[in-house]
């Protein structure tokens, strides 16, 4: 096992730093964090609403506020307003500090905040006013809205590309593999969804299937990666496990995870062949997730009783072990015997959010509660990371559980015949329940704005410093060494 | 600058070459395939209702797929790559909170069943749980000359005035019509609940299946309700009482409530339109089921409507169906 202590260490020092450099980097930080949490709460406070909908269809039906036209508007903002900026303003952060060397340019970090944003927000009137390109997920913008998202990211490229070449040491660390990566390939998936040539009919259903899991899985999946790979050593003051572990990871990530979008349209008019490649590679999968979680696991080893002393750890637990069952249910459902049942429920609509929620919604925070103090100098209160953790927690834990049975349930309905509506009747319960898993959610998203707040404008609350006591759990591991 | 060319570099190359591969080179190739037999464009009254259909998220709850496995048959046959060519931006769908559409200009002809369903969709069917688009219609005191107003019953109408449907109802709801499937020699047409066991004679071939199932034929009273549920109770309603001016009561019914079961059995095989029924001219579709429902199916069904709401009338078996299938219309 490569010993990375080498690797850590750079990080965090370097020659080329300045004190208005670290506090350029810092409001950086502050502001895509700060931006991100208010989509947070805007998108979330809609997806409340949608799951009241359920409950009640003729509750605000009218037109700006009718279900289908607020729903695009809660998934866009989820993920490219709220886990987009709050990735990217972790990534600038960690790309910053791991090489050692100031931010290449502030001016085009600010520039891409304003773009992201402005994407949003004219994404999101755009689809209250029913400008839907056709209910394609995660691409209904307008294509002159995606256009400039795209332009976003190439900003956002560039920035993190003139970074990294100015770093102070050879090697490059691992978390920069991801970050980095993961914008250009995420430059491809937007300009392959924008341009039209290939895109009629069942054409265009290729597409979709590619883009919808391509969007999640090579964007929002190697960046909160790239984190994990600074933060958990970060705070836990410790080398990664196995840094050979986290190339392997990568690489082979790169090689399975875009082949597997078509699993999607399984049973779809798609060509059986290319449902059958995603099948075969969504079992491939398991190679990259479980050698990523394993090596992240392994990191953490021997401090376990430390993760509820740290809550940015326990976020980043939380995360890691979230990845590792939804990619891994992911792949299970993706066989054609069991797609036959939970394709089309809610089962999906929770796998979702056990995905995108516990872990890259987890991973942002737990990036941002173990890094934004140390950029800002400033801790939150423990008590309002406690509730933030918490009511999250068992809130998507509900959440997920909910639909995971009432769609099953649903699932089993249509298998056995019986008039569709009764499937609708059977939800009912379990609709309920995401609604309460979802007010759980979104309080805990107040606490959440509670402590950006102390962490950046406001007074300071009373937590610790993110980055633990390294004799902490140190015995066990000496132990495990010894036998 | 090596070690950046190399990783990034190699990153970005080698998922180029696998996008190009996986998804760009199939969806050239895809685009470009042959509309299915009388698979036709849409007008552009149609073309509108699909925006409005897609910039309302309809296709958030309802998908337009239907997958060759046996659960979908209920929604019609399996869809072939023929059926999209037409069909941009795609609307296959990922959820189905509602029933699938893709073939509901066939199950649901009506438009003013549309229109009801549109307006409220819990004055056809009590459970549902889809949002009322109401903003798509306009209450007026009095329907202008060449409006129809829709007969939304009395309980869920405004309190004043009629209900007049926008352009952009009138849009959605050709376009809710006009999605249709087209046969494909090959494919078959199974519907109902039962296409699964039986296979449904195809509308080319009404008669094949009748003689052999007719012996073995029993009422089943829990199949007749549910497929009644399935297919019939968004129009004629669970209690048998039907709407007011737009579907004819079936309770009491002189077609149903009676012993000779011809016309009864016609109008399910086949259909009906512009009848008059108990004083009453109705102008809306009822859908033909010959295509969809088995021989046996229909008799389970026609039997259930015989016998419930305070019908008495004799039941009917397989072979009479297939008798007056084999009548042709
Ligand atoms: C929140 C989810 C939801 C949305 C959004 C929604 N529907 Fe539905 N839809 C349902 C449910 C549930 C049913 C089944 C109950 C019923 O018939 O009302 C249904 C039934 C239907 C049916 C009857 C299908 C059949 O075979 O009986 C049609 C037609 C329909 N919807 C059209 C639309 C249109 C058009 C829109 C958009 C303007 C729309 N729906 C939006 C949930 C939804
Ligand atoms: C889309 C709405 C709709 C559906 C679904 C529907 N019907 Fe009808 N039905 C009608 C209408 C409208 C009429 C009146 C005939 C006309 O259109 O003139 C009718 C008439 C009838 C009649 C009376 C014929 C007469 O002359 O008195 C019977 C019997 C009947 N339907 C049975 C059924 C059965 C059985 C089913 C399910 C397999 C069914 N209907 C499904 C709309 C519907």
């Amino acid at each position: 096992m490569a010993v990375t202590a080498q690797d850590l260490s750079r990080t965090g020092s370097g020659p080329v730093r300045s004190e208005r450099d670290d506090h350029e980097l810092a409001s950086i930080f502050t502001a895509y964090t700060v931006s991100a949490t208010f989509w947070l709460l805007f998108a979330t406070a809609i997806g409340l609403l949608l799951a009241f909908k359920f409950g009640a269809p003729d509750f605000w039906a009218a037109k700006y506020l009718t279900f289908g036209r607020l729903r695009p508007i809660h998934t866009n903002d989820t993920f490219y307003g709220f886990a987009s900026l709050a990735l990217v303003g972790a990534a600038y952060y960690v790309a910053a500090r791991s090489c050692g060397t100031r931010l290449y340019s502030t001016k085009l970090a600010w520039i891409g905040l304003w773009l992201f944003n402005l994407a949003a927000i004219a994404g999101t009137i755009a689809l209250d006013l029913g400008y839907n390109w056709g209910d394609l997920e995660y691409r209904e913008w307008p294509w002159p809205i995606r256009v400039v998202f795209l332009a976003a990211l190439l900003v956002t490229a560039w920035n993190l590309i003139a970074t990294v070449a100015r770093r102070s040491s050879e090697d490059i660390y691992l978390s920069n593999w991801y970050i980095v990566a993961g914008v250009l390939w995420t430059i491809v998936i937007a300009t392959v969804g924008v341009l039209p040539w290939y895109q009629y009919g069942l054409g265009q259903v290729a597409i979709s299937g590619y883009y919808m899991h391509n969007a999640v899985g090579m964007w929002f999946t190697p960046l909160a990666l790239g984190l994990f790979y600074y933060a958990i050593p970060k705070v836990l003051n410790r080398p990664i496990y196995s840094y050979a572990l986290g190339v392997l990871a990568f690489w082979t990530n790169l090689l399975f995870y875009p082949l597997l979008g078509g699993h999607h349209f399984l049973f779809s008019p798609l060509p059986w062949w290319l449902q059958t490649t995603a099948i075969v590679f969504s079992v491939a999968m398991l190679v990259p997730v479980w050698a990523g979680s394993a090596n992240f696991l392994l990191t953490m080893r021997g401090r376990y009783h430390g993760r509820i002393e740290s809550y940015p750890l326990a976020f980043l637990f939380v995360a890691v072990i979230c990845y590792l069952v939804g990619s891994t249910q992911g792949t299970v459902e993706a066989f054609r015997s069991l797609q036959a049942i939970w394709h089309f429920t809610s089962f999906t609509v929770g796998h979702s959010h056990l995905t995108m929620y516990g872990f890259v919604a987890f991973a942002a925070w737990g990036a941002v509660y173990a890094l934004l103090p140390l950029a800002t100098g400033k801790n939150p209160g423990r008590l309002g990371m406690a509730v933030h953790f918490w009511l999250a927690l068992v809130g998507v834990s509900i959440y997920v559980i909910a639909l995971s049975i009432g769609g099953t349930v649903q699932g089993l309905d249509w298998v056995h015949k019986v008039p569709f509506i009764q499937s609708v009747v059977d939800m009912e319960p379990y609709y309920l329940w995401r609604g309460v898993g979802g007010i759980l959610m979104f309080l805990s998203h107040i606490a959440f704005a509670w402590n950006v707040w102390r962490m950046t404008a406001g007074t300071p609350g009373d937590a610790a410093s993110p980055i633990m006591d390294p004799s902490v759990g140190k015995e066990v591991i000496e132990r495990e060494v010894v036998a | 600058m090596k070690p950046m060319l190399a990783i990034f570099g190699g990153a970005l190359a080698i998922y180029v070459v696998i996008v190009l591969l996986i998804a760009v080179g199939p969806a050239i190739d895809l685009s470009r395939t042959p509309a299915g037999p009388d698979v036709q464009p849409l007008t552009q009254l149609q073309a509108e209702g699909r925006e409005v259909f897609a910039g309302n998220g309809c296709g958030y709850c309802h998908t337009q797929q239907v997958r060759p496995i046996p659960e979908d048959q209920v929604f019609g046959r399996p869809s072939a790559p023929g059926d999209f060519t037409y069909q941009t931006p795609e609307l296959l769908g990922s959820e189905r909170t509602g029933p699938d559409l893709t073939n509901v200009g066939n199950t649901k002809p009506s438009d003013v069943w549309q229109y009801i369903h549109l307006y409220d969709p819990r004055a056809v069917v009590p459970e549902s749980i889809m949002p009322n688009f109401k903003f798509l219609f306009r209450v007026v005191d009095k329907a202008p000359p060449g409006e129809t107003a829709v007969p939304v019953p009395a309980q869920f109408a405004p309190a004043r005035g009629v209900v007049i449907p926008t352009q952009q109802a009138k849009a959605l709801v050709a376009y809710l019509l006009s999605l249709k499937q087209t046969p494909i020699p090959g494919y078959s047409m199974n519907g109902g609940m039962g296409g699964m066991t039986s296979a449904a004679p195809s509308p080319s071939a009404p008669a094949s299946s009748a003689p052999a199932a007719a012996g073995a034929y029993s009422y089943d009273a829990g199949k007749g309700e549910a497929l009644f549920t399935a297919n019939c109770s968004a129009c004629h309603q669970t209690t048998g009482e039907g709407i007011p001016g737009a579907f004819p009561p079936l309770k009491g019914n002189a077609a149903v409530d009676n012993d000779d079961p011809t016309l009864h059995i016609h109008t399910v095989l086949h259909g009906a339109h512009g009848v008059t029924i108990g004083g009453v001219k109705y102008t809306s579709v009822m859908p033909p089921f010959a295509g969809q429902l088995s021989d046996a199916d229909i008799a389970d069904i026609v039997n259930y409507e015989r016998s419930s709401w305070g019908n008495h009338s004799k039941h009917v078996t397989t072979a009479d169906v297939a008798a007056v299938r084999a009548k042709g219309k």
